[in-house]
């Protein structure tokens, strides 16, 4: 049985199934509450859960069962006095040892050693947020993507839209930059490499070679095979290069899924057709796998965090839902696709597990 | 000591009561004294700039109020969410 933690627009959805059929809702909480993100903690069994309302503003939110009572975790703000607030919580992700981190806008992480009930501030990036004034995507200066390094509980990279790769090896200590050859576009051709903001959309590690990493930027899919301190790109035969989410495959460190988007003028799925692109060479080349996804008239917006896998090798599953409130899935590692759920209110985030 | 009616959600954090007293010469050291008396609303109202959230309406004596707004001893102070929603919500 499988597990999907879906955040929306209109609350968290719990559901499960086999893949291959029609998943089952299997509880809503936070109804009409945005739900940024969720995921089940695999050390402690928790689920946790972030919603922003436009009239409270972030909060973290823990359970044993999603449908049971929820407890609203401590530490989730910034420093009092200061001149800005926490707008958001974008992200969770269990890292080494029991830990789980937390990442959001404005590009801040914070870390909780008891299964997510009180949380930290790492003050040290926040330093460098203050210092360097981080310029912010279009959807706010977030801290969406957190990986881990496995059995290496002090090494940890975060990328921030706008701020680029970060990367650290004392446990949050000390932070230095990554994502060297990462080009933008959207800056002159001689803006210094140093200066210009970095519009990272998504980045995961590999994870039986963590110095590979894959980084879905906002245009350019790029691969780092020194842990992200260096980048070199890899988006040449994708029908655009433009997208948010991006899925590895534990087993193989040379496979990266992503999802394409026509550009960030059109962001919907290219010539109204679904698919999700594969690489099993590290990026050399991309095969469709479209089998069992809308193929005409579908213009689709996947969101970053909207893509999620469970298994992997030739069980390998992934997930993705889209704002049209769309739930698909693949039992075999894409080969093909069914649906899993439809009509839900526009899906923000996805994690699967199981 | 004003009286406080706290609205929606809020007053479950906030003890439950539909009106309490609290102590304070502005809405911001009221809202303080509230968190105080009841930790469960620190950063519902208030964020940690010590503003009152965009969506969260504070009325003194029927008029809108800020974080500055004087506050006299037997004013009514209400505190609800606001009307919001449309293109995004």
């Amino acid at each position: 049985m499988t597990e999907l933690l879906l955040g929306t627009k209109k609350g968290l959805f719990a559901l499960e199934g086999e893949p291959g059929s029609e998943f089952e809702v299997t509880c809503r909480a936070f109804a009409g509450e945005p739900i940024d993100f969720a995921m089940r903690d695999p050390g402690s069994g928790r689920v946790i859960a972030t919603s922003t309302s436009p009239f409270y503003g972030p909060k973290i939110w823990f359970a044993d069962d999603p449908a049971g009572e929820w407890t609203q975790a401590e530490g989730v703000a910034l420093p009092e006095g200061g001149d800005e607030a926490l707008q958001r919580i974008w992200v969770i992700v269990a890292g080494e040892g029991g830990s789980l981190y937390a990442g959001g806008d404005p590009g801040v992480l914070f870390d909780s050693r008891d299964g997510g009930a009180t949380w930290e501030l790492n003050r040290a990036l926040r330093e460098h947020r203050v210092d360097e004034d981080w310029q912010p995507g279009g959807g706010g200066l977030c801290l969406h993507s957190i990986v881990p390094w496995p059995g290496e509980p002090d090494k940890l990279a975060v990328a921030v839209s706008a701020a680029g790769v970060w990367l650290t090896d004392d446990h949050g200590e000390t932070w230095r930059k990554g994502n060297r050859g990462i080009a933008a576009r959207y800056v002159p051709e001689d803006a210094s490499e140093d200066s210009s903001p970095l519009c990272v959309h998504r980045m995961e590690r590999a994870r039986r070679d963590p110095r590979r990493m894959f980084i879905q930027f906002h245009g350019g899919v790029y691969r780092s095979d020194d842990a992200g301190q260096s980048c070199s790109e890899i988006g040449s035969g994708l029908p655009s290069d433009f997208g948010f989410p991006l899925a590895l495959d534990p087993s193989d460190p040379d496979s990266a899924y992503v999802i394409p988007l026509t550009g960030d003028f059109d962001r919907v799925t290219p010539e109204g057709h679904v698919r999700v692109y594969e690489t099993r060479d590290g990026g050399v080349t991309w095969t469709p796998r479209g089998e069992g996804l809308p193929a005409e008239q579908a213009y689709l917006t996947v969101l970053r965090r909207a893509f999620d896998r469970a298994g992997e090798g030739s069980s390998l599953q992934l997930y993705f839902g889209a704002t049209s409130g769309d739930v698909f899935g693949s039992g075999d590692a894409g080969g093909s696709w069914f649906t899993a759920a439809t009509r839900l209110p526009p899906v923000f985030s996805v994690t699967a597990s199981g | 000591m004003a009286l406080v009616c706290v609205h929606g959600p809020l007053r479950k954090l906030a003890g439950g009561r539909a009106e309490q007293e609290l102590g304070g010469t502005t809405v911001e050291e009221l809202l303080r004294e509230l968190e105080h008396e009841h930790p469960a609303v620190a950063g519902w109202i208030l964020d940690e700039r010590g503003a009152i959230r965009r969506h969260i309406n504070v009325f003194v004596n029927g008029e809108r109020g800020g974080e500055r707004t004087a506050v006299g001893s037997a004013d009514r102070v209400e505190i609800l969410p606001a009307i919001t929603g449309g293109a995004v919500i």
